[in-house]
């Protein structure tokens, strides 16, 4: 028995929940590691700049941890309470890494308390340190735990269905999923590339409006050079998700890039808009390019639509969602690839208010990034639940209010969204790092450089 | 002991964590709340900033620990409470983000809105209220199958006394708890003046809540006489559990051994909680559900508990290292 409406709810509850969970989640992932390299590096160079980055970007920290645990609370009940059928199914198969990741959280939670509370109460740098080590492997090991649970999604394996029964269920195989590799190291790698260019905003964004500081230099420097790093990572990876697609999904990639009929040396098709007869116009086409984003060949033959139901076929529109996440990824590594050369080639261009005005961009673009990509892959997956396995709609509630808890849901988030912004603002205002180079430097009877 | 049975143990277990932890921090709020009220606000803010700010996450993760534990060792309860719990949880779930919220925006970020800290205790005795509601329901008769699906009564929910004894239960329990929790810590830190307070509330308490617990035991017996007489059967639990609640309140009463007390009153409530749950079984909901017909396959039973067991050993020293840091460490607790 489906209920229309409360599957149309349920969808738009779990897309709601999921978009802003996904803000302050990839922030917990990515953040705590800046913090941990920014603070070994002041130790290392004894730098009290860096420290001071390290305890200011902690103190942001904290307040987008503490709202990812409540929205992460809201998710993980709303799965049951919005997908019962679903839920009841993937217990028996995928309930292992939920599971473990709760013990993530725990060792994450934990060693969070105790580092944000002892900043002063030890003598040596290097053991409070320490402290941030657990943090920020607890953060990254609860993206990697359900992210496993999302790639068996897409590739349901580790069991058999008999008659609609269950049998030779192994966990381990659900878990180790064909899609799995990819998009594990996709989404860890961009939570590093996005924390980074969020914080190369933050910098950047000083630096156009107020303060000359030589903290703020270098804290673009180090964020940017980061962010080079890890965008490349990116690319690289993204480029083997797009093979991982060719393979096991391939009604995705086809959909996200309008490639209708199979064939060989296909062109990769970016923006462009469909006529009524699903014709491509203004599109930009690189010859060859999807032939070897999906099989490493100018050659190779790239399944299309024509080879699925047409009740099967994802939505089209995941094409733009596709070309914006690529565009920004693309941009962001020549932009800081451009400040890295600048700063060793001593280029002013790269002081040039355009110049800080595009980096201030690239955080929230990375964000827009995470937040496409994320669409691309859940509704590409549509019109499955599992993939070849449950449909979405026979997964849902059959409850009817859920469009209730739908207003209810979006008015929290409204508060909290407003309330970050608001009470961050607030406390680096009431704060600023002028003042505290100072304070520090008089409480350190001004040894440090 | 069949792999059924060790499950729900782990998770009752962590579900008794919650209960216990979760209480300190609901009470605390309610607490400092009331004392904004009646202008006595400095005695507790401090108590609330030096221990609940470092661990509120923690607590929040053995409720996390619970819902997704249930989901993994028995999948089919996602069917039937997660069908029906739509709207108590969820409200459950706005309840828990006004106190994620308040220790985000108020104790870490600039502070200082007297209305946030109304709600935030507000929200204290709320949140129990609305969660213990569940376990109302496991007791039978307000959930019903149409077209094979589960439906809840909201009319007969609300208007079954038992119902409200659980609510009244839950709310006693956490002021109780929390009060007597606040007096040894506040006993610690050396702060007389809260020590003397909270001494106060948690005495105040003591019988309200004995009182609501024997009206459950009442109120259970005309509503699912099966439950009442496994219950009965245990008699001893619950009768050790009430010499136990009669030493914590001669030590407050005595102002001595306020540590004693506090674990007495865990190990109590560990007795009675432990109890109910027993004479539970075998049903997770009454009549349609039981440990046995919900229980998941079997590798994955074994590979849940298995990470149960690594991910213990790595708990526990954290956690120690948490409490010995927080807790038992002199010159913390005392604000040095
Ligand atoms: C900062 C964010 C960001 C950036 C710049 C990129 N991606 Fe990405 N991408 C993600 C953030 C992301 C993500 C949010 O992490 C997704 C969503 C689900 C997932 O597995 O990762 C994702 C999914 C995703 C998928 C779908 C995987 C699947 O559904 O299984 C593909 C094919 C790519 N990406 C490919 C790329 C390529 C070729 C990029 C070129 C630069 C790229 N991504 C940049
Ligand atoms: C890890 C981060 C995840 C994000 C950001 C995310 C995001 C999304 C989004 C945006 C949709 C909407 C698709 C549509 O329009 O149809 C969706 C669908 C869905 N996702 Fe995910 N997802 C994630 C992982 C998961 C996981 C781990 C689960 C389950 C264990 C899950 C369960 C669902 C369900 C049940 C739907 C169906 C709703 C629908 O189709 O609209 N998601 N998700
Ligand atoms: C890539 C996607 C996701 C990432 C990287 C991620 C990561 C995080 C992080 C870092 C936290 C804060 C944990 C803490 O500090 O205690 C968190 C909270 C949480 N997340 Fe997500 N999450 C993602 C998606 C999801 C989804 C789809 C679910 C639903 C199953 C979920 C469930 C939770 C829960 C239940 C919490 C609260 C845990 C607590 O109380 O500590 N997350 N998540």
């Amino acid at each position: 028995m489906i209920n229309e409406e409360s599957v149309f709810y349920s969808r738009v509850l779990t897309e709601t929940t999921l978009t802003f969970h996904i803000i302050y989640a990839t922030l917990g992932v990515g953040v705590p590691l800046m913090i941990m390299i920014a603070q070994w590096v002041g130790i290392k160079k004894n730098d009290e700049h860096y420290i001071l980055l390290a305890r200011r970007w902690t103190r942001g920290f904290v307040i987008t941890v503490a709202v990812g645990v409540v929205t992460g609370t809201a998710i993980g009940l709303q799965l049951s309470l919005l997908w019962p059928n679903f839920m009841e199914l993937a217990g028996h198969i995928i309930a292992l890494p939920l599971f473990m990741e709760t013990f993530a959280f725990f060792f994450e939670a934990i060693f969070l308390g105790i580092y944000l509370y002892t900043w002063d109460r030890f003598e040596n740098q290097k053991k409070h340190l320490l402290l941030l080590v657990p943090v920020a492997i607890g953060g990254s090991f609860s993206a990697v735990f359900i992210t496993i649970v999302n790639s068996f999604m897409n590739s349901p394996q580790g069991f058999d269905l008999v008659d609609g029964k269950l049998t030779n269920v192994n966990p381990l195989l659900a878990m180790f999923n064909p899609a799995m590799p990819t998009k594990v190291t996709h989404v860890v790698v961009t939570a590093y590339m996005t924390a980074a260019f969020v914080l190369a905003s933050i910098a950047a964004f000083r630096m156009l409006t107020s303060s000359k500081h030589v903290y703020h230099k270098k804290a673009l420097f180090f964020t940017m050079k980061l962010g080079l790093i890890f965008s490349i990572a990116t690319a690289v990876i993204g480029d083997f998700s797009g093979k991982f697609l060719a393979e096991y999904q391939p009604e995705k990639l086809a959909a996200a890039e309008w490639h209708f009929e199979t064939h060989g040396e296909a062109p990769l098709i970016m923006w462009g808009m469909l006529d009524e007869n699903n014709d491509i116009k203004y599109a930009i086409q690189i010859p060859f390019a999807l032939s070897i984003l999906a099989h490493w060949l100018p050659g190779a033959v790239v399944t299309g639509l024509d080879q699925f139901p047409e009740d099967e076929i994802p939505p089209l529109y995941i094409h733009y969602l596709f070309d914006t996440m690529v565009t920004i990824g693309m941009g962001l590594v020549v932009l800081s690839l451009i400040y890295w050369i600048g700063v060793k080639r001593g280029w002013a261009f790269i002081h040039s208010k355009l110049f800080l005005g595009l980096s201030v961009l690239s955080g929230p673009l990375s964000m827009l990034a995470i937040e496409a990509g994320w669409w691309l892959a859940e509704v590409g997956r549509q019109p499955w639940i599992l993939r070849g396995i449950m449909r979405t709609s026979e997964a849902a509630t059959t409850n009817n209010q859920v469009d209730l808890m739908l207003m209810l849901f979006c008015g929290l988030y409204i508060i909290l969204g407003i309330g970050t912004i608001v009470v961050m603002s607030r406390m680096f205002k009431r704060n600023p790092v002028e003042q505290e180079l100072k304070d520090r430097e008089m409480e350190k009877g001004g040894v440090q450089k | 002991m069949n792999l059924e049975i060790i499950g729900i143990s782990v998770l009752w277990t962590f579900l008794f964590g919650y209960i216990m932890i979760g209480s300190i921090d609901f009470g605390a709020s309610f607490f400092n709340a009331y004392s904004l009220i009646v202008e006595k606000q400095h005695i507790l803010t401090n108590i609330i900033q030096r221990y609940l700010s470092p661990v509120w996450e923690v607590t929040n993760v053995f409720l996390v620990f619970f819902f997704v534990g249930i989901i993994g060792f028995f999948p089919k309860t996602a069917f039937y409470y997660g069908t029906t719990l739509l709207v108590p949880i969820s409200i459950g779930v706005i309840l828990l983000a006004v106190r994620g919220s308040y220790y985000a925006f108020e104790t870490y970020g600039a502070r200082g809105h007297k209305g946030y800290a109304l709600l935030y205790g507000l929200s204290g005795l709320l949140l129990p209220a609305s969660l213990s509601i569940v376990l109302t329901i496991s007791e039978g008769g307000f959930i019903t199958m149409e077209n094979g699906t589960p439906v809840l009564n909201y009319w007969t929910l609300f208007t079954e006394p038992l119902t409200w004894a659980v609510v009244l239960l839950s709310v006693t329990a956490v002021l109780y708890i929390s009060a007597t929790f606040l007096t040894w810590y506040a006993n610690q830190a050396g702060d007389t003046e809260a020590t003397r307070l909270m001494r106060k509330y948690a005495l105040l308490w003591a019988f309200p809540l004995i009182f609501t617990a024997a009206g459950i035991i009442v109120e259970l017996r005309g509503h699912n006489p099966d439950h009442y007489e496994k219950l009965m059967s245990l008699w001893w639990m619950f009768a050790l559990s009430f010499i136990l609640f009669l030493l914590t309140v001669w030590f407050l009463w005595k102002k001595r051994n306020y540590g004693s007390a506090f674990i007495l009153l865990v190990i109590q409530f560990a007795l009675a909680f432990f109890g109910y749950g027993i004479s539970h079984y075998p049903y997770l909901l009454y009549p349609h559900l039981t440990l046995y017909d919900s229980f998941t396959n079997h590798a994955m039973a074994i590979s849940l508990i298995v990470a149960f067991i690594l991910g213990f050993c790595l708990l526990v020293p954290s956690l120690y290292l948490l409490l010995k840091l927080f807790l038992f460490n002199k010159q913390y607790v005392s604000g040095k």
